[in-house]
């Protein structure tokens, strides 16, 4: 500060105001001149209202045209309770499975060295990189009545296809990656260390993996669960091959929010449809506090 | 307790990071396991705790074989140089966890295990952090709880694995002191992994060298510091110069210049001839073995560095005390105080 008083009263006016003009260009280098600014951040902000906030917007203005009362009725109807109730089904039966499997997954991969490794590893990607549509056909070919499995079935009675077996079984296959995609790069920046500190102190397997692994992982076990489950709740292709439209037994939300937008049941459309909003809603949410403790997880190291 | 190990070998791939390794630790000391990076120095410690396994060669603690059990029956305490202490876990939480961890028949009530801990962060000087997590931490602080915990068990024999490595010069210097009186009070076998020289010979009762899989040499730090067995130790432990020397009817060789030294019992060939920097004696020219020209001189505290080229060729720095003022361009003689001379 003293400095910069002393250097006031030496310097003439002209000087000052040759560097402030240099300090602005100092500033200039780093941004736009303000009518650029203005032009890009509007640009910015209109494209983002109308394509993520106006359809949000639509969706919950369209449920709510009739008011209240008609939204919730809506709702009521035993074809939405059943299709409510069926995503909820197919939800937790996919997001249970995968939770196993991720942790299976994320605990081989990451602390163990085996051969053919990296084949799993890209495997397990695999639901991410098909059309979900495949996905579905997939299962029609396995367990459709001209597919492999499919007289064996029918000798037995047995229905996959066109009702709920079939349905969490695509959505499994959908959601396949998201538990084991969090959990893996996680497990493997934590290492082994600290399961080889559990077990030289004592602990067994079990109690390693209960006191130390799982604890150290829950934040990104929540993480892909959260993100599974939204996608399993919203999952629209390979359901829609798989569940044969079944009314009131194999629609799940997405299929139904279509029938009914079809039918020009715009208020039931959209009222199914802002359940399915709200969900993505929550979800982002949940998302942004997870995020926060995943980043906490990370231990610094000092050296 | 004791620990004999008998001709082990672990293989990674082709790569043997132990290749035959026999050691014998006795109860009570403190032993240094000193060498190089990939000399398999922390590959025998973990084969000690269990966890990892050789592909030959046998282990025993007090005659028992410990290769029969897993790291859990063992009842050894490991500290990871990356201290691995549990981070989800209070300080108290991680020192306790070894004895919450035991089966229910022999595990102490909740009363004497929090007695125990406090005991433990008394016995390292931290009680005051029980309630912290091991991110709030420094370093320092952290390995000491490590220890701690790796102590709570009461193990029969302590690991350590480049404890101080990850840790500051300064905060190494205190710790390294505090390893020192703790195991004079506590004394447990212990075994600790170190590529820093210094450490080992402050430390330990016995360093044990290693290279390439092997040990190199074992023997009291005077011992492998005055009288290194090998040229590794004798280039690995402290600064040493070495000039490939030539033996022949009994005289000794460097180029064309022959050396008034004695090589009695040495097979005639090319050879090395290690001397510490702070043995070469300066003497006016032709006073000894060598001579050369000072190139520059800087000082280091008690010491002045002295970089002389030889008239041989080879360009070599010492060490001389400081009293007689060396200047760059001086011609001296050298005459090695103390010298070995290896095959190879």
């Amino acid at each position: 500060m003293t400095m910069q008083i002393a250097d006031s009263v030496s310097l003439s006016a002209s000087d000052s105001k040759a560097r402030a003009q240099a300090a602005a260009a100092r500033n200039n280098l780093r941004t736009e001149p303000r009518p650029v600014r203005i032009a890009i951040i509007t640009l910015a902000v209109l494209f983002l209202t109308v394509f993520v906030v106006l359809p949000l917007v639509v969706v919950f203005a369209q449920a709510f045209s009739r008011g209240i009362l008609a939204y919730f009725a809506a709702l009521a109807e035993p074809e939405a309770m059943a299709a409510i109730k069926l995503t909820l089904i197919v939800a937790a039966i996919s997001v249970g499975l995968n939770l196993v499997f991720g942790l299976v997954a994320g605990w081989a991969i990451a602390k163990f060295e085996f051969p053919g490794k990296t084949v799993l590893i890209t495997l397990i990607d695999l639901p991410f990189s098909v059309s979900p549509v495949i996905s579905g056909l997939v299962f029609v070919l396995l367990f459709g009545a001209q597919g492999y499995f499919g007289s064996w079935l029918r000798e037995h009675d047995i229905q996959i296809l066109f009702a709920v077996p079939g349905i969490a079984l695509a959505t499994t296959f959908v959601t396949f990656p998201f538990v084991a995609r969090a959990l893996i790069p996680l497990m493997q920046e934590q290492g082994t260390q600290e399961e080889e500190a559990a077990i030289s102190l004592g602990a067994s397997g079990l109690q390693t993996f209960f006191r130390v692994t799982l604890p150290n992982i829950k934040w990104g076990v929540l993480y892909g669960v959260l993100l599974c489950n939204a996608r399993a709740m919203g999952e629209f292709g390979a359901v829609s091959v798989v569940s044969g439209h079944i009314r009131g037994e194999t629609n799940t939300m997405p299929l139904l929010v279509e029938i009914l937008y079809n039918e020009y049941q715009f208020v039931a459309a959209f009222a199914i449809a802002s359940l399915l909003a709200m969900l993505a809603l929550i979800t982002l949410i949940a998302k942004t506090v997870l995020e926060r403790h995943l980043d906490e997880g990370h231990e610094p190291r000092d050296h | 307790m004791t620990i004999e190990v008998k001709n082990l070998v672990k293989k990674f791939g082709s790569f043997a990071a132990l290749d035959g390794v026999d050691l014998k630790v006795n109860d009570g000391e403190l032993l240094a396991l000193l060498g190089p990076s990939g000399s398999g120095k922390t590959t025998l410690l973990r084969i000690i705790a269990g966890l990892d396994w050789p592909d030959s060669g046998e282990v025993t603690f007090n005659g028992e074989d410990a290769l029969a059990q897993g790291a859990r029956e063992r009842h050894v305490g490991f500290v990871f140089q990356h201290y691995a202490l549990f981070r989800h876990m209070t300080v108290f939480e991680n020192v306790a966890f070894g004895l919450r961890v035991q089966p229910r028949a022999v595990r102490k009530d909740e009363a004497t295990i929090r007695a125990r801990v406090k005991e433990l962060l008394d016995l390292v000087q931290l009680d005051w952090l029980s309630d912290r997590y091991p991110s709030q931490l420094s370093g320092g602080q952290r390995q000491r709880i490590a220890l701690a915990r790796a102590l709570a068990i009461e193990p029969r024999i302590l690991l350590l694995d480049e404890p101080f490595g990850a840790l500051d010069a300064k905060v190494r210097k205190e710790l390294r002191k505090w390893l020192r009186s703790l195991h004079n009070e506590i004394h447990v076998t212990s075994i600790f992994v170190t590529h820093d020289q210094e450490e080992a010979l402050e430390v330990a009762n016995r360093v044990v060298v290693m290279d390439k899989g092997r040990i190199e040499q074992i023997g009291s730090p005077d011992d492998v510091y005055d009288n290194p067995a090998t040229a590794f130790v004798h280039g690995f432990i402290g600064e040493s110069i070495v000039l490939p020397i030539q033996i022949g009817n009994g005289a000794v060789r460097l180029g064309d210049r022959q050396l008034d030294l004695a090589a009695e019992g040495i097979a005639p060939g090319a050879s090395k001839l290690f001397v510490r920097r702070h043995d070469m004696l300066v003497g006016p020219p032709g006073s000894g073995a060598f001579e050369g020209a000072v190139q520059h001189v800087r000082n280091f505290g008690p010491v002045q560095r002295a970089e002389v080229a030889l008239s041989g060729g080879e360009t070599i720095e010492i060490d001389a005390p400081r009293d007689k003022e060396l200047r760059a361009g001086d011609t001296i003689g050298l005459k090695p105080r103390r010298y070995r001379i290896f095959a190879g």
